[in-house]
């Protein structure tokens, strides 16, 4: 149970060597975070990410074997996690970003793509918010992303699988409201991560830091939606609402 | 056939860290044996008035069971009352006055029930006299996990005793309790005689409460916001029950606690009013009016026990994000850490109502999870939403514990297991009375999960 200074006693991330998710297991720690599940496959990162936040004082950090696209393990995967004890925050934080030309030259890459962002996320966000229903606290992050709201020329592959995602993290919300369970749906905009250090950094552009702290905040204050920068909420309102033929040549 | 169970989110009183729990209402002994043999994997727990701070009366996807339809009440000839665990205490004490009588133990506010003054062993303001709630208990009736009712009495087996101990105190995490008997005090009229000391800081408080035992009731309010040479001032107010003779007859009915509920009721705020500057000058304020000594001054039961009561959902007034209220024990050779919890509150400019300092008498040994212990005791309002209090509560922790002290469990919020581990060291021994009467772990609360109990 996070405790009335909101701090978790423990945490499950799914996409375990995410930069944003470890940054956010980082902005967490405290003395009463004694349980942290690292969902990811294995690899040297996810061995490494282990040995990071040990590290830096993370209690009771354990790694399990998780594969996004492999839907058919994936409740056994939560069920284990939640019999150990109860989850007070469950990150989804995995995703591949690809490259839109690549998607477009072969289509099976941008099906294999959105299998991992978009059914393996509904995958584990169903079947988590049943777990975190049945304990009747806790709460579901949900690593979204600007590039869902609109869908871009230059990333529309990516941006179909986190539309699709935050869909469904947004119903999921309304559908838990109540349950003692909350979801809470992260905007980030272009986040200077791993996942992006080939690309040029677009406007706006934040850390991993950025997006944990205010993870951090919005579990505080228990909101649905956080923008990171908080002023991509305005940029995406007004990017949302212009005419077609405006949004087509603008050079994002 | 158990009631109707409602899907319902509960919060302690600080209403802080909500969890939603099949809610039940039980209106006899055969509905709690019902809800006890058949609760699921999340097990149940038994609710009191939900006036715990924490998460201690919450059970989290499981089953809550409200005894508040439980209320019959039997006074016997001896002076001892038969209660049932959703008894209030506001029912009870104008029907005890009736006969000359009142609680042996009774906490600051009568909006709780019997069963939860048994589960966390209240204390009062005559603890360093009377003990708490448990020290004056005869018997209870507690339905266990394997469906039984048993009656626990002091002079039982011991095994009883053992079970009945572990109950004191024990969070309703032994099983649920159903019935009460208990010991009352004589309290010939409605009022208390009343000296009152007021303190310019705490080394000054402290030594005057040194004569403590003089006195059935004593209790000390702080101002928690105080800093440098006023650190820790405070008013001490002192009592006994007043004797008929004490009392003019004009005033002889007044005084009397009603068993109704608050006059007035806090609405729901927005935004807190309470902070650094509206409560500094409330503590001021309340500071001044307070006058510097005064003796034999008849002050009705009500005032005197209850003040707060008066203000209905008083707890609204920390706003959205709730309040804690952080209670220690420490032994008399302790006595600096009080100091050193002023200091850290005050000095990080916690806005913090009136704080309360008491001494305690010999706590409860045989009750591995009762919290009073011999020394001082110190409770803090914080809202939750201070800056910084996460780590300064945590560095108190350690003071306290090397201290030899405690935290209280129904005030916690926020404590981590080592702490509660350290700071009961017969934790091992409730431990395993638990596991032999409730092997499958059916009585579970959020405390407990969060704490490890």
């Amino acid at each position: 149970m996070t405790d009335a200074l909101d701090r978790p006693t423990s945490i499950l991330v799914l996409g375990g060597t995410s930069d944003i998710a470890l940054a956010t297991v980082r902005a967490l720690r405290s003395p009463a975070l004694r349980r942290v599940v690292l969902a990811a496959r294995p690899s040297q990162g996810r061995d490494d990410a282990v040995a990071g936040l040990v590290a830096d004082g993370v209690g009771g950090v354990v790694a399990v074997d998780f594969d996004a696209a492999l839907t058919a393990s994936h409740d056994a995967l939560l069920s284990a996690a939640f019999s150990d004890g109860d989850l007070d925050v469950v990150l989804v934080a995995f995703g591949v970003l690809g490259d839109q030309q690549d998607f477009e030259d072969d289509p099976d890459l941008a099906v294999a793509a959105a299998q991992v962002n978009y059914v393996g996320a509904l995958s584990v966000c169903l079947r988590a918010a049943r777990h975190l229903t049945d304990q009747g606290h806790g709460t579901l992050v949900v690593l979204s992303s600007v590039a869902g709201e609109r869908a871009r020329r230059s990333n529309f592959v990516y941006g179909s699988t986190k539309a699709g995602l935050d869909s469904l993290a947004s119903g999921l919300a309304d559908a838990l409201h109540g349950s003692g369970a909350h979801v809470l749906v992260v905007r980030p905009g272009f986040v200077r991560t791993g996942m992006t250090s080939h690309l040029e950094p677009a406007p706006l552009s934040v850390t991993a830091e950025q997006v944990a702290d205010a993870v951090v905040a919005g579990l505080r204050r228990g909101s649905s939606v956080v923008y990171v920068p908080a002023a991509m909420r305005v940029v995406m309102s007004g990017l949302r609402h212009l005419p077609r033929a405006v949004f087509r040549r603008l050079p994002i | 056939m158990v009631a109707a169970a409602a899907p319902t989110l509960l919060t302690g009183w600080g209403r802080t860290m909500p969890s939603r729990a099949q809610l039940v209402a039980a209106r006899a002994v055969e509905d709690v044996v019902a809800a006890v043999t058949s609760a699921g994997p999340r097990g149940l727990l038994a609710r009191g008035a939900g006036r715990s701070y924490g998460d201690a009366a919450q059970n989290g996807g499981g089953v809550v069971l409200d005894l508040s339809a439980m209320g019959d009440v039997e006074l016997l000839d001896d002076g001892d009352a038969v209660a049932g665990a959703g008894t209030m205490l506001s029912d009870l004490v104008p029907l005890l006055l009736a006969r000359g009588r009142f609680l042996p133990v009774t906490p600051g506010t009568r909006f709780i029930t019997v069963g939860g003054a048994v589960a966390a062993d209240v204390h009062g303001k005559n603890h360093h006299v009377d003990g708490s709630f448990g020290a004056h208990v005869r018997w209870i009736d507690l339905v266990t996990a394997d469906g039984e009712v048993r009656r626990l009495d002091r002079t039982g087996p011991a095994g009883d005793v053992a079970l009945l101990d572990a109950t004191i105190g024990g969070m309703g995490l032994t099983g649920v309790i159903t019935s009460v008997r208990f010991a009352t005090i004589a309290s010939p009229t409605a009022f208390v005689r009343v000296q009152t000391r007021r303190a310019p800081d705490l080394d000054a408080l402290m030594s005057l409460m040194a004569d403590d035992d003089a006195f059935r009731y004593s209790v000390a309010w702080v101002d928690g916001m105080a800093r440098g040479a006023r650190l820790g001032r405070g008013v001490l107010t002192r009592g006994e029950h007043a004797e008929p003779h004490d009392v003019p007859a004009r005033k002889a009915a007044d005084g009397r606690p009603s068993a109704d509920g608050p006059r007035f009721d806090v609405p729901a705020v927005p935004v807190s009013p309470l902070n650094r500057i509206s409560l500094a000058a409330f503590n001021e304020m309340w500071f001044r009016k307070a006058p510097r000594s005064r003796d034999d001054e008849l002050v009705g039961l009500t005032p005197f026990f209850y003040p707060l009561d008066a203000v209905g959902g008083w707890n609204r007034l920390y706003g959205r994000r709730g309040f804690l209220q952080y209670q220690f024990a420490v032994p008399d050779a302790g006595g600096e850490v009080v100091r050193t919890a002023l200091e850290r509150l005050a000095g990080m400019g916690a806005p913090s109502f009136l704080s309360v300092l008491k001494r305690f008498g010999t706590g409860r040994g045989d009750s591995p999870l009762s919290f009073p212990i011999s020394g001082w005791t110190l409770a803090i309002d914080v809202p939750a939403r201070t800056p910084g209090l996460a780590a300064a509560l945590d560095e108190l922790d350690e003071h306290v514990l090397s201290a030899g002290g405690r935290l209280y469990l129904a005030k916690d919020s926020r404590a981590v297991p080592a702490t509660i581990a350290a700071g009961y060291p017969d934790l091992a021994r409730f431990r395993s009375i638990r596991s032999d009467v409730d092997p499958h772990g059916v009585f579970v609360s959020d405390l407990s999960r969060r704490l490890q109990l």
